[in-house]
C-alpha cells in the first residue's frame, strides 16, 4: 500500500515539479482518497459501535495490533529522529546535516501518529491528559511511556518548526527556536531512552503471560538498543524512498550525502545490532532459557535472532566494507522487518502463548483498516510536507 | 501502607531522588503482609457443589444484566469459562478423576491482591486497594487502555468492547459498598453449602490451616493465595493440585510492584546522567573541532610564514645576485672604459 502510494506520488511530481501548478486530481491524491475513503468508515464505526465492532480484542487479548504494530513499532520505528539529531549535533557527525531534517519530520509525524492511533484504541480518548492533569499513577510504566511521548511529540514539534517557518518566512521565531537546538537534542535523547526502554518495561508486569524467551528483566535495554538499530535502518530506508521518488526536489548536499550516510549509519547499525544479539544471548543466559531454545517458540526465536538480528548485523558490516551500498539498503529493510518481528512476538505471538488456540488473537479486518488509514494519512502528510517546506534543500535566505 | 509505599516510590521516581532511599522502602515492602484485620474469603472447593447461586447473587446485588441462560441452567459448566463484562464471577467445572467421587467446582473472580498487578499498571491511579481487602476500581479517571488486563495475572478484568465512548472496566468489587454497610459479599451470603467463607484474612488462615490438619486427606496441604504473587484476599483450599482446577503454580510469590520498580528506579538515574553525559560528549566534539579548526589556522599560518620567509630570502638572492651583476657589470665597464683608454694612448703614442 505504501508503495503504490509513493509510486504514484514520484509519477506526479514528475508531472508536476512546481507546487504552485500542482493538480488537485493526481495519481496520488486519487489513489490515497480512496485508500481513506475505504478505511474511514471503520474509523467512524469505532466510535459509534465501540472497539468490540471493528477490532477482534476480548477481555484476554486486549491489545492487538493498534498496540503492537501502531504503537510498539511506531515508536521504535520512529526513532530516527533522535538517533540522527544526536549524531549530528552532539556527536558532531557534519556530513550528516542533510539527514536531520527528513529525520526529524519523519519522527514527528511518526509521534504524532502513535497518538492519533490511540485516540482508536482508548476507551475515553479525551481522557488521555487525565495521568498529567486529573489524576498521576506514577507507579505505572505506562504514565512514563505517556509522559516522555507527550514531552517528545512537543520536543520533536519544536525541532520540526525551523523548516516550518522558514517556509512561512518567520525569521525572528525560528532564530529563537535554533538557538535552543542543542538543548532541544539532548531533552530529545533523554526523553526517547525513558519512554523507548518504557514500552519494553510495559511488559515485564507479565511474567505468566509472556513466554519466558521474550520476559526477560532486559526488555527495557532490549527495547531501547534495538530502537537504535529501527532508527539507523529507518533512516537509510527513508532516504532510499526519497531519492527515489523527491530527487527532483533535492539540492546538491543532499545528493552528495547520500552515500557517506548508508554508509555511516550501515557502519553504526551492524554495531548496534551486534550488541543487541550478544545481550539477547545474555539474556538467555541470565535466566538459564538455553531448554526453551529446542521447543517450537525457540525455534521461532531463532528465526528472529538468528534470521533478523544475526544476518542484517553481518551483512551490514560486509555491505560497509564492500562499499556495497545496495547490500546496505537490502540490510536497512531487513532491520527495520526485524524490528516489526520483534515487537509483534512481544506483544502479540510469545504473548499468551499458554493459552490454547481458540482463546488466542488474531486481527480482525477494522484493524487493518485503520492501521492502513493512519499509515496512508503519514504519507500524504510527509508528502504535503516535503513538497513545500525545506526538508530536503536548503532554504537559501537561511544560513545557519 | 502498600498504596502509600506504592506511591512513595512512584514520587521518588518523579523528583528523581537517588537509588538509596528506595531500596530502603524496597527492604520495607518484604513485610508487607497485607492491612491488618482486612477482610477476605476463603472458597473450600470440597464444599462447593456448582450450583451457580454465587453466580446469581453476585448479578443481583451489582445490578449487572440478565444473562441469556438463566442461572440454574447448570450446563453452561460444561464449558470453561472466565469473567466478563456482565459477570464478575463464573463457577468452573473440573472433571472427574480416577478416584474421586465427584467433579471438582472452583469459583473464579477477583483475587483482590494484597498489592494488585492493576493498580501497579494504572497510569491515573484508577484501583485502590483498600483497607477492608477489597481492590476497587475508579470510573471517574479511567482513560480504558486495558493495561490492567495485561497485567492481571489472573485474567479477571473485563472490559466493555461494546460501549463507544463510555467503557467500563468490569471486575468483582468485593462488595465493598455492602461491607461498608456492615453486609456480607452477595456471593458469601448466597452459597447454601458455606463453601465461601468471608473474615479477617489472617482468621481465615487460621482457619484454613486447620482444616488442611483436620483433614489431611481431604485436601491438599497448599493455601492458594496465602503468597500467590505476594498473597491475595481471596483464598482456595482444594482437594487436587492448583493447577488441576485452573489455579496457575507458576505465578511464583514476588507482588506486582516489584516486577516494575527496577526499571522505574532508573528513570531517575538517566534523568541526571543523561544532560551532563550528551552534554559531555557534545563538548568533546565541540572541543575535537575547535581543535582540529585551531591546527587548520596554525597549519596554514605556518605554511603561509614559511612561503613568506622563502620569498623574501628569494628576493634577497635575487637582489643579491643583482647587485652582483650589476657591480659586476660596472666592474667589467669601467675596466673596457679604462682598457680603452689605455688604447687610445697607446695609439697617440704610435702616432
Amino acid at each position: 500500500m505504501a508503495d503504490t502510494a509513493v509510486t504514484t506520488s514520484a509519477e506526479h511530481a514528475a508531472e508536476a515539479p512546481s507546487p504552485a501548478k500542482r493538480p488537485l486530481f493526481s495519481p496520488f491524491n486519487i489513489i490515497a482518497a480512496l485508500i481513506l475513503l475505504a478505511t474511514a468508515p471503520f474509523a467512524i464505526l469505532r466510535f459509534t459501535g465501540g472497539l468490540g465492532a471493528v477490532t477482534a480484542l476480548d477481555h484476554t487479548n486486549p491489545w492487538g495490533i493498534w498496540i503492537g504494530f501502531d504503537l510498539l513499532t511506531g515508536v521504535a520505528l520512529a526513532a530516527g529522529g533522535y538517533v540522527t539529531s544526536a549524531a549530528f549535533y552532539i556527536f558532531g557527525k557534519e556530513e550528516y546535516h542533510s539527514a536531520v531534517r527528513p529525520a526529524i519530520l519523519t519522527g514527528f509525524l511518526g509521534y504524532g501518529l502513535v497518538v492519533f492511533a490511540l485516540l482508536f484504541d482508548v476507551g475515553r480518548p479525551w481522557r488521555l491528559p487525565y495521568p498529567f492533569f486529573v489524576s498521576q499513577g506514577v507507579t505505572s510504566v505506562m504514565f512514563e511511556v505517556g509522559a516522555c511521548v507527550a514531552l517528545y511529540l512537543t520536543v520533536l514539534f519544536l525541532e520540526f518548526s525551523p523548516a516550518a517557518m522558514e517556509w512561512l518566512g518567520l525569521k525572528k521565531v525560528r532564530w529563537i527556536v535554533v538557538k535552543l537546538t542543542i538543548l532541544l537534542t539532548i531533552l530529545g535523547v533523554l526523553l526517547s531512552t525513558l519512554h523507548q526502554s518504557s514500552l519494553g518495561a510495559m511488559y515485564l508486569l507479565a511474567p505468566s503471560k509472556l513466554h519466558p524467551l521474550w520476559y526477560s528483566t532486559y526488555l527495557p535495554v532490549y527495547f531501547f538498543v534495538s530502537s537504535i538499530a529501527a532508527g539507523l535502518s529507518m533512516i537509510i530506508f527513508e532516504s532510499t524512498m526519497a531519492h527515489r521518488y523527491f530527487s527532483h526536489l533535492m539540492d546538491q548536499r543532499h545528493k552528495d550525502e547520500r552515500n557517506k550516510i548508508a554508509l555511516g549509519f550501515g557502519r553504526a547499525a551492524a554495531l548496534v545490532l551486534a550488541a543487541y544479539s550478544s545481550i539477547k544471548i545474555f539474556g538467555i543466559a541470565a535466566d538459564n532459557n538455553w531448554a526453551y531454545l529446542l521447543t517450537g517458540y525457540g525455534l521461532w526465536y531463532l528465526v528472529e535472532l538468528v534470521g533478523f538480528v544475526m544476518a542484517p548485523a553481518f551483512l551490514f558490516a560486509v555491505g560497509v566494507r564492500d562499499r556495497n551500498f545496495g547490500l546496505i539498503r537490502v540490510c536497512a529493510i531487513w532491520t527495520v522487518l526485524g524490528i516489526v518481528l520483534n515487537r509483534f512476538n512481544v506483544s502479540l505471538i510469545a504473548f499468551n502463548w499458554h493459552l490454547p488456540s481458540a482463546e488466542r488473537y488474531f486481527p480482525a479486518l477494522g484493524e487493518f483498516a485503520i492501521s492502513i488509514f493512519i499509515v496512508t494519512l503519514g504519507i500524504v502528510v510527509y508528502r504535503f510536507i516535503v513538497t513545500r517546506m525545506p526538508i530536503l534543500y536548503h532554504h537559501p535566505d537561511y544560513h545557519d | 501502607m502498600s498504596i502509600s509505599r506504592r506511591k512513595f516510590l512512584g514520587w521518588v521516581g518523579a523528583a528523581g531522588i537517588a537509588a538509596t532511599a528506595a531500596t530502603k522502602s524496597r527492604a520495607a515492602h518484604a513485610e508487607f503482609e497485607g492491612y491488618p484485620e482486612s477482610y477476605a474469603v476463603l472458597h473450600d472447593s470440597t464444599l462447593c457443589i456448582g450450583c451457580r447461586s454465587c453466580e446469581r447473587a453476585c448479578n443481583e446485588v451489582n445490578d449487572l444484566p440478565k444473562p441469556a441462560t438463566p442461572f440454574d441452567d447448570l450446563s453452561v459448566l460444561d464449558k470453561k469459562r472466565r469473567t466478563d463484562a456482565a459477570s464478575y464471577t463464573v463457577v468452573n467445572k473440573y472433571g472427574q478423576v480416577p478416584g474421586e467421587n465427584r467433579p471438582v467446582f472452583r469459583k473464579d473472580q477477583c483475587n483482590h491482591c494484597l498489592e494488585p498487578a492493576c493498580a501497579s499498571s494504572c497510569f491515573v491511579g484508577a484501583f485502590t486497594k483498600t483497607p477492608e481487602g477489597a481492590v476497587i476500581w475508579d470510573e471517574s479517571v479511567c482513560v480504558g487502555c486495558r493495561y490492567c488486563l495485561i497485567a492481571c495475572p489472573f485474567n479477571i478484568p473485563a472490559y466493555e468492547y461494546d460501549e463507544p465512548l463510555t467503557p467500563r472496566v468490569m471486575k468483582c468489587t468485593m462488595c465493598h459498598p455492602r461491607i461498608e454497610q456492615g453486609l456480607l459479599p452477595g456471593c458469601v451470603e448466597a452459597c447454601p453449602m458455606e463453601a465461601l467463607t468471608f473474615g479477617a484474612r489472617s482468621d481465615l488462615l487460621l482457619i484454613a490451616r486447620e482444616r488442611i490438619r483436620k483433614y489431611p486427606d481431604r485436601y491438599v496441604n497448599h493455601i492458594y493465595g496465602e503468597r500467590e504473587m505476594g498473597g491475595t484476599s481471596w483464598l482456595y483450599i482444594t482437594g487436587r493440585k492448583p493447577s488441576e482446577v485452573g489455579l496457575r503454580e507458576d505465578l511464583g510469590t514476588t507482588p506486582a510492584p516489584e516486577l516494575t520498580s527496577g526499571a522505574l528506579l532508573m528513570v531517575p538515574i538517566v534523568i541526571g546522567m543523561w544532560p551532563a553525559l550528551l552534554g559531555g560528549i557534545y563538548k568533546i566534539s565541540q572541543r575535537k573541532d575547535r581543535i582540529a579548526r585551531e591546527q587548520l589556522v596554525a597549519a596554514v599560518k605556518a605554511q603561509k610564514e614559511q612561503s613568506d620567509k622563502e620569498r623574501e630570502e628569494a628576493v634577497k638572492a635575487t637582489k643579491a645576485s643583482a647587485q652582483q651583476q650589476q657591480e659586476k657589470a660596472i666592474e667589467k665597464a669601467v675596466k673596457k672604459a679604462l682598457e680603452e683608454a689605455a688604447e687610445s694612448g697607446d695609439s697617440k703614442e704610435e702616432k
